[in-house]
């Protein structure tokens, strides 16, 4: 694939390029600063861009807010977001873009390269991938929602997998069942949160993220 | 709270002119505010003359008597600003303590005057219901006068006869030419009545105002304790975090990467020996340098969040509310940016008032407004909860009074039983230029 990497902490770039090619990727830009990524990223057209959320000039959201730009003019634009901290304000701007091929994760996850790697394969197909903190966060505010209490712990772990963004044969693989249980399982999840099942899997996750955002 | 660490009075009194029958009667129900209120600083004067010659020991009543003195200072302080929007600073610090060991009446009159303000106090309760109280009592007393005259128009005449002579002001009523005449008297008196209440309670606001402002160096030397207890508070805040932030990294990450270096050398130790302990004692690492990532990332939320570093407080606010656990609304006014500081005070404030909230109130909703009115700050956090919150029970409440007081915030607290709570900061504050965020 070829990617755009902004990351403006030269260990960390660095360690990201060689990563990346090692798994047989392209890093076709790496930058360091807002206005040079989204320069990149509208001449670049790349399949997925990972990004760093802070960046200079102004070392505050200036990552997100290329990505963001980006996307209005170019709405399918994947892009994986990385940060030292996880917002959910941020996921929620991030997603209010159109769901397709978004990403927000913590930066941590990059020491898991095959997670990592799995994460952005899904962007760059369309899908998303978001931190599991980020879900773990939308579930604890949700707390008191008695649709969501009469979940089984089974099916409130496959809900956790659901929303990050991962397909059924993720899921499956990341708790040890079968993908049949799994589709069992979501089916019954979605009967108790009165959601409409869809066909593909992405709706099936913004479905879900709505859901524990209202 | 108390406002009155502001200086100066602020505009005097305008002086009433012209003549018109609501302003009058306005002034009429005002008057009467006043002489009842004149009645009752006779009580609060005979009170404290009491408590100051009572056997007793130590001051005894003094300091109680002097507070109820004060309380009613305030009421008319407040009156004053309602009626006319005249300002009276109020006193510059507390009552004075009491000092140990003094005792007797002539200990007692000293605590009185030897503060200048509970001194103009002191005079003032002693001279009001006299002063004052005919002040406010002359307008009534000119009605009271205007009807009595009226009366005597229609029954003067048989009460003449039967008091053997009566007199209505310079009239004396022999028959029913001079009763008429009395009568008309009278109903003259009616407009004198109204022309003169409203400027007779101006005089009272002037003459409270007069008796009571305490000068600009008490003042000044009050925002100078006021400076100096805030400062102390801020700087022991200030190390206390300093404490926290230096604990929190020598338990948490510094150890944990002590840990991960011994667990590198370990597993370098037993490379070639044991492959299959080395990837335990690797994956072990990594666990550990991703815990003390965690712990590092709570640690920054707790000293300055990113999301108020990016986007200032506006939208950490929204973010605040985004994860709360009751649901929470928010709805801002505000032109510009307050700075950092202030922001940082204001955020971790909502921060706690949001904790509460989910915390004690059983509330299903919450509201967050933040609005910016003639150089104030205001921020209402409200919920539909069971009310019943105290400032003085709930040490968060206080903490959050304390982190504003630096900003010469302050904090009001409405919470009924069973709802709803309200709790309002404000904060004197300038604004930067618009805000330039994308949301």
């Amino acid at each position: 694939m070829r990617i755009v990497l902004a990351e403006d902490h030269f260990l960390l770039r660095d360690g990201l390029i060689r990563l990346l090619q090692a798994y047989g990727h392209e890093v076709v830009a790496a930058v360091d600063n807002g206005p040079d990524l989204l320069r990149a990223l509208t001449e670049q057209r790349p399949d997925v861009s990972i990004i760093d959320v802070r960046l200079p000039p102004t070392f505050t959201d200036e990552g997100l807010r290329a990505a963001l730009t980006a996307r209005r003019t170019d709405p399918g634009l994947p892009v994986l977001l990385l940060s030292q901290y996880v917002e959910p304000l941020y996921a929620r701007e991030l997603l209010a873009t159109g769901g397709r091929g978004v990403g927000y994760m913590l930066k941590d996850r990059v020491t898991n390269g095959a997670q990592f790697l799995d994460s952005i394969h899904r962007v760059a197909a369309g899908g998303t991938a978001l931190d599991p903190e980020i879900v773990s966060g939308l579930l604890v505010r949700k707390g008191r929602d008695t649709a969501l209490a009469a979940l089984s712990d089974r099916e409130r772990e496959v809900l956790e997998a659901l929303a990050q963004g991962r397909s059924n044969a993720g899921i499956a693989q990341a708790l040890f069942i079968t993908e049949k249980a799994v589709a069992k399982h979501i089916g019954n999840i979605f009967g108790k949160l009165g959601l409409l099942q869809t066909d593909t899997d992405n709706r099936r996750v913004l479905a879900v993220l709505t859901y524990l955002d209202q | 709270m108390d406002r009155t660490m502001q200086l100066g009075g602020g505009p005097a009194p305008v002086e009433v002119r012209g003549f018109s029958v609501p302003a009058g009667l306005t002034g009429l129900r005002r008057a009467l505010t006043l002489s009842r209120l004149s009645v009752a600083a006779l009580g609060h004067s005979l009170g404290v003359t009491g408590a100051i010659t009572l056997v007793g020991p130590g001051l005894g009543l003094v300091p109680r008597a002097m507070a109820g003195v004060r309380a009613l200072a305030d009421r008319q302080r407040a009156l004053a600003e309602d009626w006319s929007g005249v300002r009276i600073p109020g006193p510059p610090g507390p009552l004075p303590e009491v000092p140990a060991g003094a005792s007797g009446a002539i200990a007692r009159y000293r605590w009185i005057t030897g503060d200048p303000q509970t001194r103009r106090e002191f005079t003032w309760i002693l001279t009001e219901p006299v002063v004052g109280g005919l002040l406010a009592f002359l307008p009534v007393a000119v009605v009271l006068s205007g009807l009595w005259g009226v009366f005597l128009a229609f029954f003067g005449v048989p009460l003449s006869t039967a008091w053997d002579g009566l007199w209505y002001q310079f009239v004396p009523i022999e028959g029913t030419a001079t009763a008429v005449l009395a009568g008309l008297l009278s109903v003259l008196q009616l407009p004198l009545a109204l022309w003169l209440a409203p400027r007779a309670v101006h005089r009272h606001t002037r003459r409270t105002r007069a008796m009571l402002a305490p000068s600009e160096q008490e003042l000044m030397a009050g925002r100078i304790a006021h400076l100096t207890t805030t400062r102390s508070a801020a700087v022991d805040t200030r190390m206390a975090e300093i404490r926290r932030i230096e604990r929190d990294l020598h338990d948490g990450a510094q150890a944990r990467l002590v840990a991960m270096g011994m667990t590198l050398d370990a597993a370098e130790h037993l490379l070639e020996r044991d492959p299959q302990a080395v990837r335990a004692l690797l994956v072990e690492a990594r666990q550990s340098s991703a815990k003390a990532l965690e712990e590092l990332r709570d640690l920054v939320r707790g000293i300055h969040p990113p999301v108020l570093a990016d986007r200032g407080l506006v939208d950490a606010v929204r973010a605040l509310a985004m994860v709360s656990a009751v649901p929470t609304e928010v709805i801002v006014d505000l032109p510009g940016r307050p700075e950092m500081p202030l922001e940082s005070a204001v955020y971790f404030a909502v921060s706690e008032l949001l904790a509460n909230v989910a915390k004690h109130s059983d509330a299903g909703r919450a509201h967050i407004d933040l609005r910016y009115d003639r150089g104030v700050l205001r921020v209402t956090v409200s919920d539909n909860g069971r009310g019943g919150a105290d400032a003085r029970l709930g040490t968060g409440l206080r903490g959050v009074e304390r982190r504003l007081a630096t900003f010469d915030g302050v904090v009001a607290v409405s919470s009924p039983v069973n709802g709803p709570t309200t709790v309002t900061m404000e904060l004197p504050c300038a604004l930067s230029s618009p805000r330039t965020t994308s949301s």
